[in-house]
């Protein structure tokens, strides 16, 4: 029986520690497409796009590529954008950026992502 | 069938990158000429010498940074170790300078050359574990402690000097400078980086707070200490890293390929003169 009580009470700390992980968890499940793409833009495993251009919100970029500002007027069509991140050496064979879609360093929606995330930069 | 396809763009796109001769046959005279003349131009304020300093020839606060530095160079304890190993014989009372023309003390920039009885490209590395192999001492790891104390020294002993490598006039000479050309221009990894994206698409640029390093003598400076590294490296450690750092998989320390890059890199920086150890961020 002592066992048993004893079993219980250890039940409630432990409930409350899931608890406790689900709140910190729920803002990573509830993140929108906009901050996944930061996060993709930003992460040097990733995108890494601030390795190679100035992104209005990153720290220390590179400029190998142009900057990234006012995204949605210089790309009104965000499949042109898409298709860029997903392989600019068809459009531009010397480029030297990488291809994320061809060589599967994004999935097409972490680039879908990438594409929301930019059009607010 | 689909690769098949891709080579004549794949060859069109190394023509167009290359600052090199236009016609297909191997020159590595032409080669020289507009690989110097290509980095002359872009960099007009760089004198020429110069570019052996890599990233502080083409930013000025990076090089206030290494000035500064300079005066307690991180490398010191690397050449006073590859000095105390050259005074220190071998098991059978040879020494490292047995194994080169003067001693080995001032021959740095006449590395890699051609070897017409192997048909092989001996770079310095490759000399120095051949010479501790013949004398019955075991090779050292290419990459960086051991190794990287040795060039350092040698290196040391040979600052100032032109970079004089020779191309003879043997088919197998010829096909090794080409090959590490080819291997220079083409892309590779995950990231479908050439060694010439960064080092000749964008030199002086920025990746991050990395400032990228012309090709045109990137190799007088070796071995260096890196802090990224926290420690010294070698060309072969160099060459891994670069592979890895593309996503690529890096080839074995001297293997073929990366000696005959080291070739190639090497005649493009003749008359430029050592400067290794170098120190780097």
């Amino acid at each position: 029986m002592q066992g048993q009580r004893n079993g219980a009470r250890r039940v409630l700390p432990t409930g409350a520690v899931l608890a406790a992980a689900l709140l910190v968890a729920l803002p990573v499940l509830a993140q929108t497409p906009v901050m996944l793409g930061q996060t993709l833009a930003f992460d040097r495993a990733k995108g890494n796009c601030l390795t190679c251009h100035d992104i209005k919100g990153g720290d220390a970029p590179g400029n190998v590529g142009p900057p990234l500002s006012d995204m949605k007027s210089r790309f009104p069509d965000r499949n042109e954008l898409a298709a860029i991140i997903f392989d600019e050496t068809r459009r531009n064979p010397l480029s030297v950026m990488p291809p994320f879609g061809r060589n599967l360093i994004l999935t097409h929606e972490e680039i879908e992502s990438v594409v929301d995330f930019l059009y607010t930069r | 069938m689909r690769i098949m396809r891709l080579i004549p763009l794949m060859l069109l796109l190394l023509a167009a990158v290359r600052p090199t001769a236009a016609d297909d046959s191997v020159n590595p005279d032409a080669d020289f000429k507009a690989f110097r003349d290509y980095y002359t131009k872009r960099f007009p304020n760089v004198p020429l010498n110069d570019f052996v300093n890599g990233p502080y020839s083409m930013d000025a606060d990076l090089r206030k940074q290494w000035q500064a530095i300079d005066d307690f160079p991180p490398y010191d304890f690397a050449v006073s170790r590859g000095k105390d190993m050259f005074a220190t014989p071998f098991k059978n009372g040879k020494t490292y300078g047995d194994c080169f023309p003067d001693k080995g003390i001032g021959v740095r920039q006449n590395y890699p050359y051609f070897d017409d009885k192997t048909g092989q490209v001996i770079t310095l590395e490759l000399a120095l574990n051949q010479c501790r192999q013949a004398n019955g001492e075991e090779p050292y790891s290419y990459v960086k402690d051991e190794m990287a104390s040795l060039t350092a020294y040698m290196a040391f002993t040979s600052r100032g000097k032109p970079f004089d490598i020779k191309i003879p006039n043997d088919p197998r000479a010829l096909a090794a400078y080409q090959n590490g050309e080819k291997y220079f221009y083409t892309r590779r990894g995950q990231l479908n980086f050439s060694c010439a994206s960064c080092h000749v698409q964008n030199p002086g640029n920025h990746i991050r707070t990395e400032v990228l390093a012309p090709a045109l003598g990137i190799l007088a400076a070796m071995p260096i200490y890196r802090s990224e590294w926290n420690g010294m490296g070698t060309i072969s450690r160099r060459f891994v890293t670069c592979n890895s750092q593309v996503r690529g998989v890096p080839l074995q320390p001297q293997d073929e390929d990366y000696r005959d890059v080291e070739y190639f890199l090497s005649y493009m920086s003749n008359g430029l003169p050592i400067s290794g150890p170098g120190a780097r961020p």
